[in-house]
């Protein structure tokens, strides 16, 4: 039982003046994932029943490159961004939601430095 | 974590049942939760027949007819019946409303009344509002300057008050806040929208001195950031404000002071 007045629970902590970018960049990377997908799917339809050896050398032009390790980068900081969101949302002890929001982190991390190496490694 | 499993007093059993009065040609069925803190036993659903020919025609004629002459145990807030002080706020027909402004014809069939949702019941349809008005009071909603006081009135344009427009009309019923579910799962961190929306009446008010640390105080993950922007507070409010659209505001501020 606490016997703290509903303003002392309300004011908790004070504010963490923080939030905003999150807010934003979740918004960015939305934005920059529509032009970006698609490209994507336009390029992946346009090779439909193309052979190993024309992937390779179209993901070797440094401009593919470029766009494709951008896409895996904004993709999995959108995805980490928003499953953020849902963490805080539903997960209210507090141990566990920080081992979640660093498990989801590192997961999108790991993932995302696979992706952009696999397409330097088609680069060089 | 979310609660899969529901606590005792969420499963509710069919109540008492008061039939028309003998005569009645036009009649309306109330369906109305009731908890007595003080019996030990799980909420009912109370059915009172109600004679239309006798009786106003909003939700709150309905209930103060069935206390007065049916049932006194009913326990229920309202003070103005004209939907300006935001006492008779409580879910009806499945939306939260005044229920002294819910014409009982706009409900199809059965009318149920039960408490402002996801907040604890003090008794009946009167819900523990305590944390809402200390969030209300958190935000500090009176004018602030540290410029002396004028000898006359501070002086607004005609544009300048407009901007309040849509703000300063909200009577702090909460039908809007207790509809969020975002404030549901968060509802001790997160201000809802009611709060949020005088938070910016007072952003929005040209006279005010204080905007920056006013958003300073709202910048955090929780206390404004937990809006997902699900509508349900415009949707239900019933003075047809836009909470949300306030809450937009707001954000928009927080990223114009950075850019």
């Amino acid at each position: 039982m606490s016997l703290r007045t509903p303003l002392a629970r309300v004011r908790h902590l004070g504010s963490a003046k923080d939030g905003t970018h999150h807010w934003w960049l979740q918004r960015v990377t939305a934005l920059a994932l529509v032009p970006l997908l698609l490209w994507f799917v336009i390029s992946v339809i346009g090779m439909l029943g193309a052979d190993h050896r024309s992937m390779v050398d179209w993901v070797s032009n440094p401009v593919t490159a470029a766009l494709l390790i951008l896409l895996i980068i904004a993709t999995f900081y959108h995805a980490v961004l928003g499953l953020q969101v849902v963490i805080e949302d539903y997960m209210h002890d507090r141990v566990a939601r920080m081992a979640v929001l660093l498990l989801v982190q590192g997961l999108g991390f790991l993932l995302a430095t696979v992706g952009v190496i696999s397409v330097l490694s088609l680069l060089f | 974590m979310v609660a899969f499993t529901l606590p005792a007093n969420s499963k509710i059993t069919d109540g008492k049942s008061w039939p028309a009065p003998s005569g009645a040609k036009r009649t309306k069925t109330y369906k109305i939760y009731r908890w007595d803190p003080d019996s030990g036993a799980t909420p009912r659903v109370d059915t009172y027949q109600i004679d239309l020919d006798d009786c106003g025609p909003m939700v709150l004629d309905a209930l103060i007819k069935i206390k007065n002459e049916i049932d006194p145990t009913l326990t229920f807030r309202r003070s103005c019946r004209e939907g300006v002080c935001g006492s008779c706020a409580m879910n009806i027909d499945g939306t939260n409303t005044l229920a002294c402004t819910k014409n009982m014809d706009d409900v199809e069939g059965e009318v149920k009344v039960y408490p402002l949702p996801h907040q604890p019941v003090v008794k009946d349809l009167v819900p523990d509002l305590n944390q809402a008005y200390a969030q209300l009071a958190s935000i500090e909603p009176w004018l602030k300057t540290t410029t002396p006081a004028p000898e006359r009135e501070r002086l607004q344009s005609p544009e300048e008050r407009a901007q309040l427009d849509g703000l300063w009309e909200c009577i702090l019923c909460f039908c809007c806040t207790t509809a969020c579910p975002s404030y549901w799962w968060n509802g001790d961190r997160y201000l809802g929208p009611a709060v949020l929306l005088q938070a910016y009446r007072w952003i929005a008010d040209t006279r005010d001195e204080f905007t920056g640390e006013r958003l300073d105080q709202l910048e955090d993950p929780f206390r404004l950031y937990r809006c997902h922007t699900i509508m349900n507070c415009t949707k239900t409010c019933p003075k047809g404000l836009n909470p949300a659209k306030a809450i937009a505001e707001i954000k928009k501020l927080m990223v114009e002071r950075k850019t």
